[in-house]
């Protein structure tokens, strides 16, 4: 981009699509300015913007409704913002056979709502409200019901990729069952951005349940939040969600989802009441909070958001590590996620002292790590992403880093973003 | 997968030697001798001597897998019992230039484990511990040549089982099903193995030892577990497999149901698959697979079916006794006429019995059959399955069909005579129009069993050459002189070229044994 001139990249993107502008301070990518926005309507016009972004040397930072920009860490540059948010025509809905086509900037809502008119639903829990499917893929991001049903990976069937150099590539494809080649869908899952341009995704759909409940706990100890959990994963109530919460007051509960035939799930909530004990409550609505992550409670108060994964027997020590960990550093801190699939997301005040947050962070991570897991710094204000290691260890860095070289080797696509600098 | 007792007939209209196709995927012997002596010392020095095989007679025990018309001799057998010894054999190839496959207990349907006659065949059968079940976490973790079927018998009493079953369960490897991402009856609902292993240690083609994934999910960077998963043994060697292992269910109930014919029961399965309803399996026979079934092993399906549904619901009581109204209703509404429920555990053997040894069981009616696996979106089935019977009756070729119905997953068995002239070519013209008839209904060419050596000049049809291309830029990643399994899964190898920073062999460190490279 030094050494070339923006009119001549975007006389270039112009000729490639027919929507581009410059970009404004609202374009900007985790605080690193971006200098021009393509928004291309056609899997042909990305590549054709991506040929040309190619030949003018610039970087590209793709984006698909902008909910989940400042993950990560931030880009080293942002040349062109690759806006897909006029690709958000679900494509084709297939109710016999389960499945959905959809464009990239598809608002996950929209999908649901087509979907949903044939009583089936894509079982992708909006974590981050206003988000499109490409931008859920691109983050992997999930919910609740990711105890049963699984994530992204699980949901996934078929995907039209733009490789950095303009090229496009499918892998996968319409069906439920399909061993074909190498699955590029789960390789894209997850990796912001990094290797290719996703235009459009098929995923598997699930019925909606006839009937729901939810049904909460309250817990004083890590000790105890762990022992429900067991309790639950183990029972044969077969629930569909099983979450965890610990507010900043100390005021921790269990929340349990069922789901499926009325009178199945009345007779399950009998059963999942009964395991779970002394002031366990069932209620049609799910609690306040439920499937949102914690530093979202209150938009207009940025916070700093980690994800923390552990093996289940972790459960525990990781739910009371971080709990030490943050009264002995004065911070404030809340807890809550999917306690029965070993993933809890942590919100701390963004005006808390680096060093106490760094402090968190540190000695949480030691214990996420003790338990097969591990913590990412999913969301923080620059000066604590400059103190701490966003994305911690990472195993097998170096052949992560020979499939980026593969991808985009000339580092084009969010470049810094990602794990180890990729 | 294959039948229950390893005694797949299956034969293609080529005999004896490998196809003439096949031989550019499968090297020439003699291919780099002076490497392949230079692999053998290593693999002397790593294992007893009852761990490599270089006497030829021995080693034409290894000359195929399940799919048994393609063979190769390969010039030498690895037996490894750990990692350390598996990976030393691949970084030796890595360093001689010598290709390598892998092999678990050599049940593919797809020639994914035919040997190279300039390679070495790595065997995992001596890596079979079960290292830990860990209720807990509902996880175990396995050693690759771990039996699928010993997963759930170690997990049984802790109350859990290992949900994706292959036919061939009783004797295919973990690895192998990794490898393959192979299927099962039950994946309708709990998936396939690429949504079960969560974790694995992976023997890269250059010989180093990483760890992707494992106990805790979502592990941070690229999914490449994800990828490996279903690679055909391209991407490396799992050398463990940390796996999901799922409650074993309050009630199951096994139905089997009879109809007139494949057109009833297919409309049956749609009607069941819209209803809301999930089973933990939806299979299909025809009366052609019906007949083979009950010559084999007597399973008492309903006289006089042009098609039976073995239907199979699990879960909560509460949940599978509203399920069991709703599924025998909808049979009821498409025309079947009798429907048994399986009232204990022996009733359900023998109505599994029956699906499970179709394939085997189809060499009682003909002397040699293709089994073929394409996949059909579900609503397409009786139109698909209608054009197979034209198929037949067109060629005169029989089609006996057996199906995961719930997942449009067909499994046509094509009978032939290898003894009459110019039938398995006939046959083999049926199979890949039935492969075809997939295409073009917006299917895919394998559902569980792999492109292998057997559908790799079939990948163009469903994919362009970009597709092909960009899957190949990971193979270049992991895989830069391309010898894992080279010849497998795609129809021509892409030249990787040199990458800056790409080292070509292990880190010297690791070479002198100072160090790991986790």
């Amino acid at each position: 981009m030094t050494t070339v001139s923006l009119d001549a990249a975007r006389t270039a993107l112009s000729s490639a699509c027919g929507d581009v502008t410059d970009a404004g301070p609202a374009d900007a990518v985790d605080g690193v300015p971006a200098r021009l926005v393509a928004r291309p309507g056609t899997t042909a016009e990305t590549a054709a913007v991506l040929q040309a972004a190619a030949g003018h040397g610039l970087t590209v930072v793709p984006r698909g409704r902008g909910t989940k920009l400042s993950w990560g860490r931030p880009p080293e540059r942002a040349d062109l913002v690759l806006d897909m948010s006029r690709m958000s025509a679900v494509l084709d809905h297939a109710a016999g056979d389960l499945i959905v086509h959809a464009q990239a900037g598809t608002l996950l809502a929209d999908v649901q709502q087509t979907v949903g008119s044939a009583g089936q639903r894509l079982s992708l829990d909006e974590s981050v409200p206003g988000t499109s499917i490409g931008g859920a893929l691109a983050t992997n991001t999930s919910g609740p019901g990711r105890l049963v049903v699984g994530t992204a990976r699980d949901l996934l069937l078929g995907v039209t990729l733009v490789r950095a150099d303009g090229v496009v590539a499918k892998a996968g494809g319409r069906v439920v069952k399909n061993v074909a080649g190498y699955d590029l869908g789960k390789l894209v899952i997850g990796s912001f951005g990094t290797l290719a341009v996703i235009t459009d995704a098929v995923f598997r759909l699930h019925p909606l349940p006839a009937a729901q409940r939810f049904v909460t706990v309250p817990f004083g100890t890590a000790e105890d939040a762990a022992a429900l959990v067991q309790t639950m994963v183990h029972s044969q109530v077969v629930p569909a969600a099983v979450e965890v919460e610990w507010r900043v007051d100390g005021a921790g509960t269990v929340g349990v989802l069922l789901g499926g035939t009325p009178a199945g799930v009345e007779a399950r909530t009998a059963a999942t009441l009964e395991l779970l004990g002394t002031g366990a409550e069932a209620a049609e609505t799910p609690p306040p909070g439920w499937g949102a992550l914690p530093w979202r409670d209150d938009a207009d108060l940025p916070e700093v958001g980690l994800k923390l994964t552990c093996a289940l027997s972790g459960l525990a020590p990781v739910l009371d590590a971080a709990r030490r960990a943050a009264a002995d550093a004065g911070v404030p801190l809340t807890l809550r996620g999917s306690g029965g699939s070993g993933v809890l997301y942590a919100a701390l005040a963004a005006d808390a002292p680096v060093d106490a947050v760094a402090a968190v962070v540190e000695r949480t991570r030691t214990a996420c790590t003790a338990h097969g897991g591990s913590l990412v710094v999913l969301e923080a204000p620059a000066a604590v992403q400059a103190a701490v290691d966003t994305w911690g260890p990472v195993p097998a860095i170096d052949l992560m880093r020979r499939v980026k070289e593969q991808f985009d080797p000339e580092r084009r696509l969010a470049p810094g973003r990602f794990v180890g600098g990729i | 997968m294959s039948g229950t007792h390893g005694t797949q007939t299956s034969a293609g209209p080529v005999l004896g030697d490998t196809p003439p196709e096949a031989t550019a995927a499968t090297g020439e012997v003699g291919d780099n001798a002076a490497g392949m002596a230079a692999v053998g010392r290593v693999a002397r020095a790593l294992m007893p001597d009852t761990g490599v095989i270089s006497d030829p007679t021995q080693l034409r025990t290894y000359e195929c897998d399940g799919l048994a018309h393609y063979r190769v001799t390969p010039a030498l057998v690895v037996l490894p019992e750990t990692t350390e010894q598996l990976a030393g054999v691949v970084r030796a190839c890595a360093e001689h230039g010598v290709p390598f496959v892998a092999r678990g207990s050599g049940t593919g349907l797809s020639g994914g484990a035919l040997p190279r006659a300039d390679g070495v065949l790595v065997v995992t059968s001596r890596m079979r511990t079960i290292r830990e079940v860990r209720r807990a976490d509902q996880r175990a973790v396995l050693e690759p040549g771990v039996i699928n079927l010993d997963v759930t018998r170690a997990a049984t009493g802790e109350g859990y089982y290992y949900a994706p079953d292959p036919s061939s369960q009783q004797i295919c490897s973990i690895g192998g099903n990794l490898a393959e991402n192979s299927g099962g009856a039950h994946c309708l609902k709990y998936g396939f193995t690429s949504n079960h292993v969560l974790g694995a240690e992976l023997v890269t083609p250059q010989g180093d030892v990483v760890q992707l994934g494992g106990l805790a999910p979502d592990a941070p960077g690229y999914d490449l577990l994800g990828t490996v998963v279903g690679s055909e043994g391209t991407l490396g060697i799992a050398t463990t497999a940390t796996v999901r292992l799922v409650r074993l269910p309050e009630e199951v109930r096994t139905l089997l149901v009879g109809f007139r014919s494949t057109d009833d029961a297919g409309a049956a399965t749609s009607a069941i698959i819209g209803s809301g309803v999930l089973p933990a399996a939806i299979e299909m026979m025809d009366a052609l697979a019906i007949e083979a079934a009950e010559a084999a092993v007597h399973c008492n399906y309903p006289d006089g079916a042009g098609a039976v549904l073995v239907i199979e619901l699990d879960g909560p009581a509460a949940e599978v006794q509203h399920e069991y109204d709703v599924v025998e209703r909808l049979c009821q509404e498409h025309g079947s006429f009798e429907l048994r429920l399986a009232i204990d555990a022996t009733e359900r053997a023998l109505i599994w019995k029956g699906r499970k040894s179709a394939f085997a069981a189809v060499g009682r009616i003909s002397p040699d059959y293709i089994v073929q696996d394409g996949v059909i979106p579900r609503t397409a089935l009786p139109e698909v399955l209608r054009a197979i019977a034209d198929l037949s009756s067109s060629s005169g070729v029989r089609v006996a069909n057996v199906f995961h119905a719930g997942d449009g997953n067909l499994h046509p068995l094509v009978l032939f005579d290898d003894g009459k002239p110019g039938a398995g070519e006939a046959a083999e013209k049926v199979s890949g129009a039935i492969l075809d008839l997939c295409i073009t209904h917006g299917g895919a060419i394998t559902g569980e069993h792999g492109v292998g050596v057997d559908k790799a000049a079939y990948m163009p049809k469903m994919f362009t050459d970009d597709d092909l291309d960009t899957m190949q830029l990971v193979r270049c990643a992991f895989d830069p002189g391309g010898i894992a399994n080279p010849g497998k899964v795609f129809p021509t190898p892409r030249l990787c070229g040199e990458v800056p920073g790409k080292r070509k062999h292990a880190h010297p460190l690791v070479e002198a044994g100072l160090a790991d490279a986790f």
